[in-house]
């Protein structure tokens, strides 16, 4: 379990103030897009301040997910960022440029903003929503209509079908991607959204997520990304800030880290149960070192076979094919039916992954195995390696050692 | 039939005196009440405090409404436009301010995050979308003022009123409830033809994503 002792990086350093960038960014990565300056946001009438003095450090071109408990102040922290709420006090740049002042229309013109009710317009088309922020900047009509077809396209949506639509003609998941399109329809270096795919169905969010991730791929948006679910935060995020109240920021890592090692009780019952698992999400067999396992080609012969068994600390023996691929898996029962051939006797081999599957997919193969075993396979079905349940917890131990002894580094660099 | 062929001039120049008033009156109090239904939306004092002027308005005795503004304007056109105009007003604000108040807010919240200003979310998307709702004030004000325009004869002010004042004061001499119900059907098929027109300009100018 956690240990409860270690401070968070973001914690501390934002108590000590003094080196900022390292207050921003765990990793000292020096190229932020986005960045707030001990920024609070107090409003009218209250005395508890909504977001109290957050720094925080958004790295270009990644996604950085806020993920809290509803009234952590994440969204309302998102909307610090293109002053749909302006802040009490603290600065906002964008680029290295102090924005906290600009004309917060012309700002908001150069940040995509997706929401989760979406808001198109309704009584626009389809066109006409995705280039409101183009024609606003001035974009010549031919541009923005190809820019508008360009991103229908990009969203899988027919633009000659599209166009000319209204909302209330798209079903959910549909209008969600109008949304998006219309966020990039300007072009925006940074995208602001708060909980964009909250209203979908499960299915239909699931696609969208895989649709945006893959098209991310491709743009590079600097992006922050709200969300309760922390699930959504471990799929989407490059990096999750975990907010407590007044958007405290009680962990700001890469998923795998945060799965791996949890700063506090908070974060620790944020994730809940089953952060190994999902962690298992982050590696792949190909990370592995496959270690010998007792192999024989099926033509060797009982004897032979035997031989290799007893001389090994396993149970199975997996028996290769004629083409090198993993065929049965026979124990020393089975051996003493000589008679027959070792094609003949054990179990079919079922439970095969390939180098590039997750460590989570593979042990779920395993745990559908007769011998507790995967056997990992080429393209061609060729035999590679067998993963043993020694080797995911030797990946979980490894894991969990790396990041607290990150963390522990970070402190003792901190206070020396 | 034969009272309506027999005076054919006076029913055609009487009901365009009518739809003249009328239609000057509508206009005139579509453009005041939108601005004002404008002016006050979102803020509950200022809205309270014009829809309760304008309210009392309306419960204003008719009769006593025309007459009272005779003294300032005199006789003729002008007391039935004022009179009528104050009618007109509280359908329109009334349709104005809550179709403006009942846009999505989530609509708002993304016209603002993609930086449109306060007059182009008014202009762009808070009108057209409250459009619909607005006309439908619109309507109910035609049919409320082409109806009570009768009582502008009172004033001198034109119209078919004319031939239902002319039946009332020969009340039982010959032709006098026939001029009574020239007038009242005649009122009639003028309102109902305002509302077709109107019906019509709603269609044609309320977007088709919103139909």
């Amino acid at each position: 379990m956690p240990d409860t002792t270690l401070p968070s990086p973001q914690g501390r350093a934002g108590a000590t103030d003094g080196d900022r960038n390292v207050a921003l960014t765990p990793d000292g990565f020096e190229d932020v897009m986005i960045r707030l300056d001990s920024v609070s946001k107090v409003y009218p009438g209250s005395t508890e301040p909504a977001v109290a003095e957050l720094n925080l450090g958004v790295p270009r071109g990644e996604i950085l997910v806020l993920v809290g408990p509803s009234g952590c102040g994440k969204s309302t922290t998102l909307r610090l960022i293109n002053r749909m709420i302006e802040p009490t006090s603290g600065r906002i740049y964008f680029d290295g440029e102090d924005v906290t002042d600009v004309n917060p229309d012309h700002l908001r013109r150069q940040i995509g903003y997706v929401i989760q009710q979406i808001g198109l317009f309704p009584h626009l088309t389809i066109a006409e929503n995705i280039g409101t922020v183009p024609k606003m900047l001035g974009w010549k009509k031919d541009v923005i209509a190809a820019r508008v077809d360009e991103l229908l396209h990009t969203m899988g949506l027919e633009p000659g079908e599209y166009r000319h639509r209204y909302p209330r003609e798209l079903s959910g998941g549909q209008a969600q991607r109008v949304g998006v399109a219309r966020a990039l329809g300007a072009d925006p270096d940074v995208l602001l959204m708060d909980e964009p795919f909250g209203a979908i169905d499960p299915i239909t969010r699931d696609r969208l997520q895989n649709e945006f991730l893959r098209l991310q791929a491709d743009l590079r948006k600097t992006i922050v990304f709200v969300t309760h679910d922390i699930d959504e935060a471990i799929k989407m995020g490059d990096r999750i800030a975990i907010l407590r109240e007044q958007s405290q920021i009680a962990q700001f890592d890469t998923p795998e880290r945060i799965l791996a090692h949890q700063v506090d009780d908070f974060v620790d019952d944020f994730i809940g149960s089953g952060s190994t698992l999902k962690g298992l999400n982050f590696e792949r067999v190909s990370g592995l070192n496959l270690g010998g396992y007792p192999v024989v080609r099926h033509d060797v012969g009982h004897r032979v076979a035997q031989n290799v068994l007893a001389d090994s600390s396993q149970r199975w023996l997996l028996v290769l094919d004629g083409q090198e691929r993993p065929a049965r898996w026979v124990n020393e029962a089975h051996l003493d039916r000589t008679d027959r051939s070792l094609l003949a006797v054990g179990h079919v081999v079922r439970a095969k992954v390939e180098r590039n599957a997750t460590l989570h997919d593979t042990l779920e193969t395993m745990l559908g195995s007769s011998t507790g075993c995967a056997v990992v396979v080429d393209a061609q079905g060729r035999f590679e390696g067998v993963v043993e349940i020694e080797a995911l917890t030797g990946v979980i131990a490894r894991l969990r050692t790396e990041a607290k002894a990150h963390y522990e580094v970070y402190a003792a660099d901190g206070t020396g | 039939m034969d009272f309506v062929s027999s005076r054919w001039g006076d029913v055609l120049s009487n009901s365009a005196d009518h739809a003249i008033l009328v239609v000057s009156v509508v206009m005139a109090a579509t453009v005041f009440a939108v601005l004002l239904g404008i002016a006050v939306r979102g803020r509950q004092g200022p809205r309270a405090l014009a829809i309760g002027v304008v309210g009392v308005g309306l419960t204003i005795p008719s009769l006593a409404l025309f007459t009272l503004f005779i003294p300032i304007v005199g006789l003729g056109f002008a007391p039935a436009f004022l009179a009528l105009f104050i009618y007109a007003l509280l359908p329109i604000l009334r349709n104005t301010v809550t179709g403006l108040e009942q846009v999505d807010p989530a609509v708002i919240e993304s016209a603002k995050g993609m930086g449109m200003n306060r007059r182009q979310r008014l202009l762009q998307i808070q009108l057209p979308l409250a459009w619909p709702v607005i006309m439908a004030g619109v309507r109910v004000s035609a049919l409320l003022t082409t109806g009570i325009a009768a009582i502008g004869v009172l004033v001198a002010g034109p119209g078919l009123g004319e031939f239902i004042k002319d039946g009332l004061r020969r009340l039982g001499l010959p032709n006098s409830m026939e001029a009574v119900w020239t007038g009242t059907v005649f009122i009639i098929v003028l309102a109902l033809l305002f509302d077709l027109v109107l019906s019509l300009i709603q269609r044609i100018t309320t977007s088709k994503g919103l139909r």
